[in-house]
């Protein structure tokens, strides 16, 4: 019976390079997200250890293979002019081809993959800013009344984007019109909060503005604040939670009064607001996906909100 | 010549039914194929809780086929989508048949998936070595959830949009990855007419190829690894053996002696 073979050529341990080049890759996906940058780094990361991969890999072919001591007499022994002659050929030619067929094939896969699935994810991320709208001239907002505002978010998009703010006018403070701007998404799951209170229908009025966005306005008085149809969270007047579900109060909108007319700008997230109307002091985070919170141990689940 | 023919005292009238399957055989083995797929021996001692798995295809066959025909009428815009489905409803002929039973069928897709599984893990079928197997219909019930989840906004009525606004935050509040997975779910900041379309490329482009897939790998392994034995059953996996022994099916390899008495 021959003996086992047991010596086997030193094989190399696997290459690590893989692992940094993926992260390069990574770094340019988030980096087209988030910060140009931050592309540019991950570019020369990926580059950098995918040179770096190939030299590896291919250090048996380039380089003349190191020996591990130990194997070398087995070889002395007994040298065949044969095996000689087959280690000359460092790079036979179906390896070659091997390696053309299946990296060629991953280079078409990647020139196809790469546009469709950023084409699939990207345009989720990129340009979401909020456009501004202009709900009309702020005489329409009786001074110390909350209104049902509707609008058009994006007019662009038709009646999917119209969004409903609870507006309420707090009159003129140092020379500058105060207004109280809620959101009425609740801060739970996302359904629409409705005021805890009568709602004047017959005072509602209709405005036409920019490109021809309509914009309603109804008179009401949350004198319950405000309270989520889907699971129960309740607000007080500020927007502040009182009970039920929700993890933070109501969010609001940034607005400028522009040649009379209030305009609303982007929205922020809220943790809580001491006093009221005009008085009112907002703790202001950056918007924040509802059922996330702000602040507080459970807020470093999520660090980085992909709003732009 | 041909290989399908098993009785060769056939009559003529036989051989000339015959005749198309010999030639597709002879070209593709395909009837070899199902006939190996329809005949395969199955343990002596299974009964109505082993027609889960059929049953489950069934309904996704069912909800393909009534799927593609709604498609053909329903239009994934916001400005048409719920009068598409009212027309669907109330004005085509047959169409609130169809759509009831891609609704309720989508149910009960659902409820068999989970008897199924039910069936599975409380006769051990998910062990060595059938785990992968287990593994496939993980996906392949996150997969139909995923289904019913994307179809579910497709209405496009109240309860939709609302059902889907509060499973998106849902989704949201993951830590880390959730406020990405809910904004591409929503394909951007608000829910919109690209959320509408996305959904519906999900429910009917994406998720059903993906369950083909894995439904088809499911049954790869079923035919090839065979139906378990019951767990009580004599002769089945980790059981003792009876006197008979030498004879008697393991369990883990299709059975082949009980065959013999034939």
């Amino acid at each position: 019976l021959e003996p086992p073979k047991t010596d086997q050529p030193h094989i190399q341990g696997p290459s690590l390079w893989p692992i940094g080049f993926a992260i390069g890759v990574a770094c340019v996906l988030v980096g087209l997200i988030v910060s140009t940058p931050a592309v540019v780094v991950g570019a020369v990361i990926a580059i950098v250890c995918a040179m770096l991969w190939i030299r590896d890999a291919t250090r048996g072919y380039s380089a003349p293979a190191v020996v591990e001591p130990e194997t070398r007499p087995a070889r002395v022994v007994a040298p065949a002019a044969v095996e000689d002659a087959a280690e000359e050929e460092t790079f036979p030619r179906s390896v070659f081809l091997e390696g053309a067929t299946l990296g060629l094939g991953a280079v078409i896969g990647g020139v196809v993959a790469v546009p469709a699935l950023g084409f699939m994810v990207a345009p989720a991320f990129v340009g979401q800013h909020a456009k501004r709208v202009d709900v009309g001239p702020i005489t329409d907002f009786p001074e110390g009344q909350y209104t049902i505002t509707t609008f058009l978010r994006d007019p662009s998009a038709g009646e999917v984007s119209r969004r409903t703010a609870y507006v309420r006018n707090n009159g003129v403070v140092n020379g500058d019109p105060s207004f109280t701007i809620i959101s009425n998404r609740c801060a739970h799951l996302g359904c629409p909060v409705q005021p805890g209170g009568p709602i004047f229908e017959d005072k509602k009025k209709t405005a036409t503005t920019g490109a021809g966005e309509e914009v309603t306005i109804i008179p009401m008085l949350p004198a319950g604040g405000f309270v989520c149809p889907c699971h129960g969270g309740a607000y007080d007047q500020e927007g502040n939670r009182v009970a039920g579900p929700p993890v933070r109060a109501l969010d609001r909108y940034e607005f400028e009064v522009r040649d009379g007319h209030l305009v609303l700008l982007g929205t922020y997230s809220v943790a809580y607001v001491k006093d009221t109307g005009a008085n009112a002091r907002i703790k202001k985070y950056q918007l924040q996906n509802p059922g996330d919170t702000v602040r507080g141990i459970e807020s470093w689940l999520y660090p980085i909100q992909p709003h732009s | 010549m041909a290989t399908v023919q098993t009785k060769k005292s056939g009559s003529r009238l036989v051989q000339v039914a015959n005749y198309p399957l010999d030639w597709l055989e002879e070209r593709s083995g395909l009837v070899g194929g199902v006939k190996y797929f329809l005949f395969r021996k199955v343990p002596a001692d299974i009964g109505w809780f082993h027609t889960l798995g059929s049953a489950t295809l069934t309904a996704f066959i069912v909800q393909v086929t009534t799927g593609v025909i709604l498609a053909m009428y329903y239009k994934p815009d916001p400005n048409s989508a719920y009068e598409s489905i009212q027309h669907i409803t109330n004005d085509l002929t047959l169409g609130w048949l169809v759509r009831g039973m891609h609704r309720w069928g989508a149910s009960v897709f659902i409820i068999l998936m989970f008897f199924h599984m039910a069936r599975v893990f409380l006769f051990s079928a998910y062990k060595y070595p059938r785990e992968l197997n287990w593994i496939i219909g993980v996906l392949l019930l996150a997969t139909g959830m995923f289904e019913g989840f994307t179809g579910y906004l497709l209405p496009w009525d109240q309860t939709a949009y609302w059902a889907s606004v509060v499973g998106i935050n849902i989704n949201g509040t993951a830590p880390f990855l959730g406020p990405f997975i809910a904004q591409f779910l929503r394909g951007g900041a608000e829910i919109g007419p690209d959320t509408l379309a996305r959904f519906y490329s999900l429910h009917m482009l994406v998720l059903p190829g993906a369950l083909f897939g894995l439904i088809g790998l499911h049954l790869y392994l079923v035919i090839r690894l065979g139906v378990s034995p019951n767990p009580w059953t004599k002769d089945g996996a980790g059981a003792k053996r009876t006197e008979v022994a030498p004879t008697a099916r393991s369990g883990l390899t299709r059975p082949s002696s009980r065959g013999k008495a034939e």
